[in-house]
């Protein structure tokens, strides 16, 4: 047991030290952990063979990604992508993998190896490429856009791939039957490994409960033993129980779990749905990670959606982290130093090679500017799947022990390079982008507005909402009452459940892009806190805060709010002014002897703003508040009644004619003048 | 034949007026007369324009009732006038909705007659110092009629010449109504009051 806490002390404290140095030095999170992982692998000797074990655990991190992909992604805009995903997704797959097999082929690589070697390469990392487009605010971008529509194609791919390679296994290692056995058993070493692919999913599904299956062909599916309908048809089951479960069943248990309050609840029953998705998957041989990006999909609508996020988010985050990890310490010193300049050649002809595809097809696609530039290089890196496959292809005896060695080691050194290519893109190809197209005076697409994020829609913050709605201004709605969320969803306001007191879900409703945050939750202190927070966190950010009463107001504004408003203060004037019209005052002078109150109210506010802040300094934290606001109404008064003098005097100045006798001066005057002409 | 006259009160300062407000007040008697406080409908200066064309629309005699003010119209007047006379209504492509609508102004001025010569202390008359009204009924389609002006209305009341003013308004109003009045001389008179004998036809 205590061995465990160390390893897993090693590897929490190199993700400590390195990712915020990485971050620091403007390297992004992705290149810390890697280089983390070269620290207690290679370099230390720190941590050792259980790396590999740990990968297939961490990769369930790419699982969870992809469903928090799916999350923001709704269903229509899914259907938008088809043509970039197929299109776009297609050549680029099958471009790199006939450009790299032609390539080794040169090199008179057997064409059956290069071939592999090519649908290896052709794929790359959702894990990288997502995380830094993330971190780097690319991920609405048209370049974005694009590496997304293509790596989930790739996600995709994979599977006909896993079913494709064993056709090309070598003829001298001609026995099938053995591979079978070989493949299940190497598999079964991952078990528990829920979020290993394909290959060692239905391996493992295989090993574990369908011993009878071992000997099927290729080992890669328990079912695909089945006849072929019945195998359709348990896939479309499969589909199908996400799809109803999503869409159907979901938010009832949300909402049960929800009523019980208990937050940790919320969080397993999080993971329990993506883990079963996952399960399920695996079953029937299909991409765990397809299943949950679907899942998320379909969760994309949910009042849930946010919730979900904040819930699964710190999971993926620290899995995807002991991925890169593991991707770190996973290389070999040894091998890298024997076989340098081989390595070393094949990763930058890799990476050039699969560039130059994509930079075609950002050309015939027509993605313009800085956008090319992303997709360019963001996809020119092999993937994590290229450890799937290596692995597997090594299992149907398609390559070499040797081979896949060197084969892992290219991907890896070109996912370490990956990191390095959008500095350069960042730093260098960028900024000249942008001055270039400055010059052309191009006009930007808008890529998405500014979010307001909206905390509590009760009464006070449902109108905040519906003005900026109206007004075409997207809202993020947040409030933690299940019912008001679905009353709302009813009347079609796109809210979500959520405590917004909690920094976790603000991130993941999008604080970081939002320009602006209405805090409107009933709670007071909860207010107050959230304010502060905020404001310590995103300094930038305008928060705009409703108030309960003054002592709250000052509070508030205390804690950085940028405007605060006290929720009675406009509609009791209004009232004020009706009743003075009631009272005969005509409409107009009403309306200005309430904006005089109105200025002197604003004028006094400082002063008593001041003396709010002397008697809570003066009496301590232990001074009642009441005592405080007995103060503060005290002040008021005082102000009140000098202030009839003065609203006399300013009301007095609203329109006035010239006095009387004025007009017979000025002819006088007149008269003088023109006589001593 | 009977017209229809909208009368457009606006003053914003009600409870100081001597001399508008009596007679705002006056013709709200006089049948035909339609009155509308512009300053107690819209205190926030929202204008509801719409609804002010529809009033345009069912009406013959248009007036302006206001006090004089920096030779000029109080802000909201200004403002209804920016607001409510619109391209494609009152003026421009298809605006013809005012066309052959009368307009006149009625308004009270601090400054006796005097001053408004171009030897007094105003230098210009009071019909020269209207035109820009003037031309803005021109541009309508409306036919102008001179203003109906009281001088020296601070002092109207004091002087007892209130009363006085209050009735030779609502005979011209009355007349109007009725259509008692010469219309097309009274566009070709510089001054209503000083003619207003000769325009009130007393019999149909």
């Amino acid at each position: 047991m205590t061995g465990y806490f160390v390893q897993a002390f090693v590897y929490l404290a190199a993700a400590v030290i390195m990712v915020p140095l990485a971050k620091r030095m403007g390297l992004g999170s992705v290149l810390g952990y890697l280089v983390a992982g070269v620290i207690i692998g290679p370099l230390t000797g720190l941590v050792g063979a259980e790396t590999e074990t740990l990968q297939h655990v961490a990769e369930f991190g790419v699982v969870m990604m992809l469903f928090l992909v799916g999350l923001e992604l709704q269903p229509q805009m899914l259907w938008q992508m088809r043509s970039k995903l197929v299109g776009l997704g297609g050549l680029q797959v099958g471009g790199s993998t006939v450009l790299i097999a032609g390539t080794a082929m040169l090199f008179s690589v057997d064409w059956r190896m290069a071939l592999a070697i090519g649908l290896i390469f052709a794929l790359s990392s959702t894990a990288i490429v997502l995380q830094s487009h993330g971190e780097k605010g690319w991920s609405k971008t048209e370049g974005g856009r694009a590496s997304f529509s293509v790596l989930l194609f790739q996600d995709i791919a994979v599977i006909p791939m896993l079913a494709f390679l064993p056709f090309l296994a070598m003829p001298a290692a001609d026995v099938v039957a053995d591979l079978a056995h070989q493949a299940a058993s190497v598999a079964a070493d991952g078990a528990g490994d829920v979020a290993a692919r394909g290959a060692e999913h239905a391996a493992e599904h295989g090993a574990g409960h369908d011993e009878d299956s071992g000997g099927h062909h290729g080992g890669s599916d328990p079912l695909a033993d089945l006849p072929p309908m019945i195998y359709a048809l348990s896939v479309i089951g499969a589909i199908s129980i996400v799809v109803v479960v999503g869409q159907f069943l979901s938010t009832p248990l949300f909402r049960f779990v929800a009523a019980s309050g208990l937050r940790e609840v919320f969080t397993a029953t999080a993971l329990a749905l993506v883990v079963g998705i996952s399960a399920l998957m695996g079953m029937v041989g299909l991409s765990p990670a397809l299943g949950t990006f679907l899942a998320g999909v379909i969760l994309a609508n949910s009042e849930f959606r946010h919730e979900l996020e904040s819930n699964i988010e710190p999971f993926k985050g620290l899995l995807l982290g002991l991925f890169f990890i593991t991707v770190g310490a996973g290389i070999s010193f040894p091998v890298l130093v024997d076989n340098f300049g081989f390595l070393v050649g094949v990763t930058l002809a890799v990476i050039v090679g699969k560039a130059l595809v994509l930079y075609l097809l950002a050309v015939v696609f027509k993605v313009r500017g800085s956008d090319r530039w992303i997709l360019t290089l963001s996809l020119a890196q092999a993937g994590e799947f290229g450890f799937v496959l290596l692995a597997f292809s090594l299992q149907v005896n398609v390559l070499d022990a040797a081979m896949v060695e060197l084969l892992a080691m290219v991907v890896a050194l070109s996912m370490f390079l990956t990191p390095l290519l959008f500095i350069l893109l960042e730093k260098v190809l960028m900024p000249r982008m942008e001055q270039s197209s400055n010059e052309q005076q191009e006009e930007d697409v808008i890529e998405e507005q500014g979010e307001v994020i909206i905390a509590g829609v009760g009464r006070f913050g449902q109108i905040v909402n519906r003005l900026l709605l109206a007004n075409g201004v997207s809202t993020t709605v947040l409030d933690h009452e299940a019912q008001q969320v679905e009353h709302l969803r009813h009347i079609r306001i796109k809210s979500y459940f959520g405590d917004a007191t909690r920094m976790e879900l603000l991130h993941t409703a999008g604080i970081e892009e939002a320009s602006m945050l209405v805090v409107a939750i009933d709670d007071r202190e909860r207010a107050l806190h959230l304010v502060h927070e905020v404001k310590r966190h995103y300094p930038n950010l305008k928060v705009m805060a409703r108030a309960f009463d003054r002592g709250d107001a000052y509070q508030l504004e205390h804690a950085g709010a940028d405007y605060v408003v006290k929720e009675t203060y406009h509609s009791a004037l209004d009232m004020g002014k009706q009743a003075l019209k009631y009272l005969g005052y005509h409409p107009f002078q009403a309306e200005n002897l309430t904006r005089a109150f109105d200025e002197v109210e604003e004028e006094r506010k400082e002063e008593l703003r001041a003396s709010w802040i002397t008697t809570l300094h003066e009496k301590g934290v232990s001074a009642s508040y009441q005592e405080q606001f007995m103060k503060l109404d005290d002040a008021l008064l005082l102000a009140m009644q000098k202030d009839r003098v003065d609203r006399h005097t300013s009301e007095e100045r609203g329109w006035t004619p010239p006095p009387i006798g004025y007009a017979e001066k000025l002819e006088s005057e007149q008269d003088i003048g023109a006589k001593t002409k | 034949m009977k017209q229809k006259i909208l009368l457009l009160f606006a003053h914003p300062s009600q409870h100081r007026s001597q001399a508008n407000l009596p007679l705002f007040k006056a013709a709200q008697n006089i049948e035909g007369v339609t009155c509308v406080d512009l300053y107690g409908e819209y205190p926030d200066y929202h204008i509801d324009i719409d609804r002010e064309q529809q009033r345009l629309l069912a009406h013959d005699i248009i007036v302006f009732m206001f006090p004089f003010y920096w030779y000029s119209t109080p802000a909201l007047l200004k403002e209804w006038q920016d607001l409510v006379l619109e391209y494609g209504f009152a003026y421009g492509q298809g605006g013809t909705a005012l066309a052959g609508k009368h307009f006149m102004c009625a308004l009270t001025a601090g400054g006796s007659e005097k001053a408004y010569r171009a030897d007094g202390y105003n230098h210009f008359t009071l019909g020269e110092l209207l035109q820009p009204l003037e031309q803005t009924a021109n541009i309508c389609g409306m036919k102008y009629l001179p203003p109906f002006a009281i001088f020296g209305s601070r002092t109207a009341a004091t002087d007892g010449r209130l009363q006085e003013h209050i009735q030779q308004w609502t005979r011209l109003l009355s007349a109007i109504s009725e259509g008692r009045f010469d219309m097309e001389g009274g566009c070709k008179a510089t001054s209503l009051v000083n003619q207003l004998d000769k325009l009130i036809l007393e019999a149909v």
